[in-house]
Order: C-alpha cells, then structure tokens, then sequence
C-alpha cells in the first residue's frame, strides 16, 4: 500500500481539465484508487466523487492505492503546474 | 407570406434570411420516474440494462465530442468527454446498482443515483454549478435510452431542420452543427438573447418571443423569415419561393449597399446616427454611420448631482468629435425640463411638463450653463477635423432662433468653428419655419415630437400611439413645409426622429426635400439600401402619394405603390 500527502498547485484545483485528467490517469490502474481530503475518502476513479470533493488550489490531498506507480504518477499531476494536459507515458 | 391564417406565428425577427424545411423540437426535460417505482423482473437483467444505458450514453457524447474536434470547435469537445466520463463514472453504476439490489425500479433506481452525486456536487457550490447542469442533462440522456422517451437536446437528424426550443442556452448551442440546422425558432429571448446573437453570428435566419412555437407538432413544414419574424405553418412551395427570392434580393442588396447613402441615381443623403454618449459611438460605426444627426447631451447632465464642468464636457465632446474623421456631428444642447428634471437646477412643479420650460426655454433662464456648453464645444472643436453642427431643441419662433445663434456665436461657435441650428418639433416653427430659415444654418426634424404636439397627443401614452405613426399626413405636410423653407433658403433640412429609420418612409422624406436623415444604428443598413434602389424622382412621387392619403395607413399604401423594389425585397 502506497500513500502520498499533496499540495494541489493546479490554479483550478482538481476541476474541469486537471480532474479529468486525474480521473483518466488513475482509471488506468488495476488497482482500487483512493484520493482523501479532509479525512473523507473517495474513488479516484470516479469523475463524480472527486468532482464532490471540491478540492481547490493550495489543499492538501492523500493519494493511496497498492499502485505505487499509479499514486506517483497522480501525486506529479496535481503538483506539476507547467503540465496538466495528457498523463505521462501511462501504462 | 401567405398572409391572415390564424396558425401563422409572429415573433420578433433577429437574424434575417428565410428558412423551411421540417420542425424538430428540442426536448428539454425526460419526466421523473415515479419516486416508490419497485423492480419489475430480474435484478441481473435490470443492472445490465442500466449499465448499456450508460455505456450507450457515454459512446454518443464521445461520438459527439469527436464530431466537435473535426468542426474546430474544442471548447465543446471539452464539454463533451467531460460529460461522457460522467455517464461512465463507476460511482454512478455502483450506486445504481446498489438500489436496483434493494429493489428499486431500474429507470428509479438510475435517477436516485444522479440524485446522490448532483446533490454532492451541487453542495460544492460556486463553479460546480454548471456541473450541475451537465449532470442532469446526462441523467436524462440516460433515462431516455431506457424508457424509450425523446432523447433530450439538440435534435440529431440527417435532414436539415427548423429547430425550435423554448430558449437556447450557450450549452445547447456549443453542439449545433450550423450545417444541419435551417432557421431557429426560440418560444422566449429577445433580439439580445443567446439565441439571437448565436444566430447572427452563425448566419442562421431566426425568429425569437415567437408564442406558440413549442406548439408546433414535430416534422410540421414551416417557413421562418428572420426579417419579419413571420413563421408561415405549411406553407405553399410558390410562397416559399417567393421569399426565398425577397430574401436573397435583400441579401444581395444589404451587402452591395456600401459607403455614403445615396439615391440610385446618386444623390447624396447622408445617412447619421443618433446617440446618447461616446458609449454609442463604436454601434454606430460598425453599422456604417457618416457621422452623427443627433447627439443627446442630458447624460452628462441628467444624472449628475452638479453642473458638470467645462472640460468634463469638453473631454466627452472631443471623444466623439474625434471619432468621425471628417465626417458629421450635430450636437444638441441639453433638452431638460420637467419631464427630465436636474438635480441641480431644480424645475418648478408644472401641470403641464411637455408644454413647460423645457430645453432651450429653460437655458433662457440659465443663460450661463448654456454658455458653458456652447463654450466647451467650440473647445472640443479645436483639435478635431469633424465638422460640428450645435443645435437648440424646443425653438418655437424666430426669436428663440435669434437668441440661440447670438448666444452660439459669442460663446465662441463662429461660422468657420460650427454651423448653428435648430431643431423643428414645434408645429408653429415648422409652419413658419421660413422665417426661422433665415436665422439659423440648419434644421433638423425631431418627428417624435413634433407627431406629439401636432396631434396634442402625449407620447408616452400607449392609448394614443396611432397618433405617433410617423406617416400621419398631417405630419408629413409639416415635414414639407419645413424642408420647402430650408431648401429655398439654401439651408439643409435633416431629420433625426425614428421616422427616418422606416426604409420606405426615408425615402418619402428623401422627396419631401430632406438632405439628410438620423436614426439608431441597427436602421442604417436597411435604409441605405432601399434608399440606393430607388431614384430622387421615385422619392419625389411617393411623397406626393402619401400625402393624397387621408390616414396613416392609407399614406403608406399609396407610397408603397410608387416604390417599386421595396417588394421585390421582401419589405
């Protein structure tokens, strides 16, 4: 089990472009995705729920999964602001 | 137009051309599916129904989104996979799941589980908003595979249509392919609304405030002429033709109709704008204006708590001033009184607002905040290549005439800074507006308040509007007095009230001996273009053809009779 603490430094937090991306990265994982705020915890996967977080710029998250590749490649999305078009090189 | 049958539908028309092909009605809501609604049959069966509702859902906005890649629209492409990662969500085929276990009915069981996150999402608040909108969209979309009921949205049809809506939102036009799309039809929205700019822009005739339209059954012919605003129910194909032909006479007319008005045998008549302040300027060059037949100061002075100062007005001036090149701007000092009270000038109580103290009858009394006007154009003049005319408004006789020239000239507005003039609403200075053609450089007829005063009827009351139509002849006998005086003392004779903005009874003023004619913007392409297709002697017998008229309407029939393209365009 992988975990990673995070400040979300895209401008519109996980919204619009940046929380599609994040939902299509994590959806590529075999694994159960989590994503935490505020001690609740939802489906990463899920556009709906991560939507329903309503995480904004500057928030603290926690990315876990069994996906130690997957939670990396997540935690560099929301913490690389020059880039938050297409997932990198997903499996 | 096949004219009078009582299933025609008149709206507003907000984006000319001419359309008809078959209805299709954009469906805005799938009904609720009863609250209580238990599983009828397999509980298997019914998640995998549910889940190819989802599926089939989240393909069609992704087939969508691809199509909106291909026609450059990317902002809509966006929308789109956003909205079909939705359909797909894991979560939403969980939840759906879950209760269809509990025993829920399967299209129940669906609209509860969008009832969880919409409820989520919507509790975000702020951008999530129009989430919230995509969100039921997509919940409708899907209930509508599984129950079977319209598909919500913009209709997708392989034949071109007429679509009609209630209203457009800019989310229902982000996915309208113009291509398929023949003429809108809105319910509601005016010629500001989405629909109508949409419209516009896409160069789609359309017809908005069209009460009825929802009634319309699907796949009924109609005709939309965004010109009139007329929604012709199963129309004859010869009737179709006929305005398919008006509209591309139009067409071709509006666009060969360029640069400065003038009469199809080239005459000139400067074709101005009327405008309320700076703010109105870029509307009227973008419609083509000359420059400038009417330009109300009262904003600098109606809404100000003091006299505003010389070079606030100097500053305003200049910037409209400025703005025309070489061209025309006729500035009217300030029309207060009253019906248009200043905060710091107060007016005594009047019964009788409209034939009190107003505009130059009250500067007589403040001679020197006319002065300060007067003094800050010739100001503004300096500096700037337009040519400026000053004109006084409510100037009964030739000595209010007299005193405004004398008080223009010494306030700086000699003959080589401005021409000097006066503005003819008052019946008695039309009627011997001879005497006053002597006194001044120019008219220029105010029409709206001269139809008042010459009816003596009050024009903001709705009850009396017939009085108001511009082709009254009475009104039109005063129109030719006036200009008739102007033209034999070598003076020019405008008109600045909206009869000038009737492309039909422009050209009757054109006749009348008017050289110029001020209207609000959006009127001047029209105009420009009726007045290009007819010949100063046509102008000359329509005139005298509306006044044979006994009535408003009869007037404008016998004009009509001596224009010969206005029906040719469909006007």
């Amino acid at each position: 089990m992988a975990e990673r603490q995070v400040k979300v430094a895209t401008d519109v937090g996980l919204h619009a472009r940046p929380a599609a991306v994040f939902v299509q990265t994590a959806a590529v994982s075999e694994n159960e995705v989590g994503l935490t705020k505020d001690g609740r915890r939802v489906n990463a996967k899920s556009i709906l729920a991560v939507l329903g977080l309503d995480v904004r710029n500057g928030e603290e998250i926690t990315i876990d999964s069994d996906d130690e590749t997957v939670v990396n490649r997540l935690a560099g999305l929301v913490t690389d602001t020059g880039e938050t078009g297409a997932p990198r090189n997903p499996r | 137009m096949t004219g009078d049958r009582t299933a025609d539908i008149t709206g507003v028309g907000v984006s000319p051309g001419v359309g008809a092909g078959p209805v299709r009605a954009m469906v805005a809501r799938v009904p609720e599916p009863p609250a209580g609604q238990r599983l009828d049959g397999d509980a298997e069966a019914a998640k995998r129904a549910a889940a190819e509702a989802f599926e089939a859902v989240g393909a069609d906005l992704d087939a969508r989104a691809a199509s909106a890649v291909e026609r450059d629209r990317a902002e809509a492409a966006e929308v789109l996979s956003a909205q079909a990662m939705m359909a797909r969500d894991p979560g939403l085929a969980e939840v759906t799941a879950r209760k269809i276990d509990e025993g829920t009915g399967t299209a129940r069981a669906v609209h509860e589980a969008f009832g969880t996150f919409r409820e989520l999402i919507a509790g975000a608040g702020g951008y999530m908003a129009g989430r919230v909108a995509d969100l039921d969209d997509i919940r409708d979309r899907v209930l509508a595979v599984l129950t079977g009921a319209p598909m919500p949205g913009v209709p997708n049809s392989d034949e071109p249509f007429i679509l009609v809506a209630r209203d457009l939102a800019p989310a229902d036009t982000a996915l309208i392919d113009p291509a398929k799309i023949l003429a809108f039809v809105t319910a509601e929205g005016g010629p500001t609304s989405h629909s109508a700019i949409l419209a516009r822009t896409m160069g789609l005739p359309a017809v908005v405030a069209a009460p009825g339209a929802l009634e319309i059954p699907d796949g009924t012919r109609v005709l939309v002429d965004g010109a009139t605003g007329v929604v012709t129910v199963d129309p004859g194909e010869a009737a179709v033709q006929r305005a398919e032909q008006a509209a591309n006479a139009l067409a071709g007319a509006l666009s060969a109709a360029s640069g400065p008005g003038r009469t199809a045998d080239g005459k000139p008549v400067p074709l101005l704008a009327n405008i309320g302040g700076p703010g109105d300027v870029p509307g009227a060059l973008s419609h083509g204006a000359e420059g400038v037949g009417l330009f109300r100061t009262e904003f600098l002075f109606l809404d100000a708590a003091t006299a505003p100062t010389m070079e606030a007005q100097v500053e305003t001036y200049r910037a409209v001033l400025s703005a025309f090149g070489n061209g025309r701007v006729v500035v009217r000092t300030l029309d207060a009184g009253a019906d248009k009270p200043l905060a710091f000038l107060p007016a005594g109580e009047e019964p009788n607002p409209a034939l009190g103290e107003r505009a130059l009858r009250m500067m007589r009394h403040h001679p020197d905040m006319l002065d300060t006007q007067l003094r800050a154009l010739a100001e503004a003049a300096r500096g700037t290549s337009a040519q400026l005319w000053v004109m006084a408004p409510m100037v009964a006789d030739a000595d209010d005439a007299a005193y405004f020239v004398e008080a223009a000239r010494a306030a700086g507005l000699s003959e080589d800074v401005a021409k000097v003039g006066v503005m003819v609403e008052i019946p008695a200075a039309a009627l011997r507006a001879r005497d006053i053609a002597g006194e001044v450089d120019f008219f220029s007829i105010g029409t709206n308040d001269l139809a008042q005063y010459t009816f003596a009827a009050d024009r903001q009351l709705g009850s009396l509007a017939r009085f108001q139509d511009p082709w009254q002849p009475a009104l039109l006998d005063l129109i030719h007095e006036a200009a008739e005086a102007a033209n034999r003392a070598g003076k020019s004779c405008g008109v600045c009230g909206e009869a000038a903005a009737d492309p039909a009874l422009a050209c009757v003023l054109v006749g009348l001996g008017v050289s110029g004619l001020s209207m609000s913007a959006p009127a001047l392409p029209l105009v420009r273009a009726v007045l290009g297709a007819h010949t100063v002697s046509q102008c000359m017998k329509a005139a005298d053809a509306a006044r044979r008229g006994t009535s408003a309407d009869t007037a404008r029939e016998l004009a009509r009779s001596a224009l010969p393209r206005l029906s040719a365009l469909g006007l």
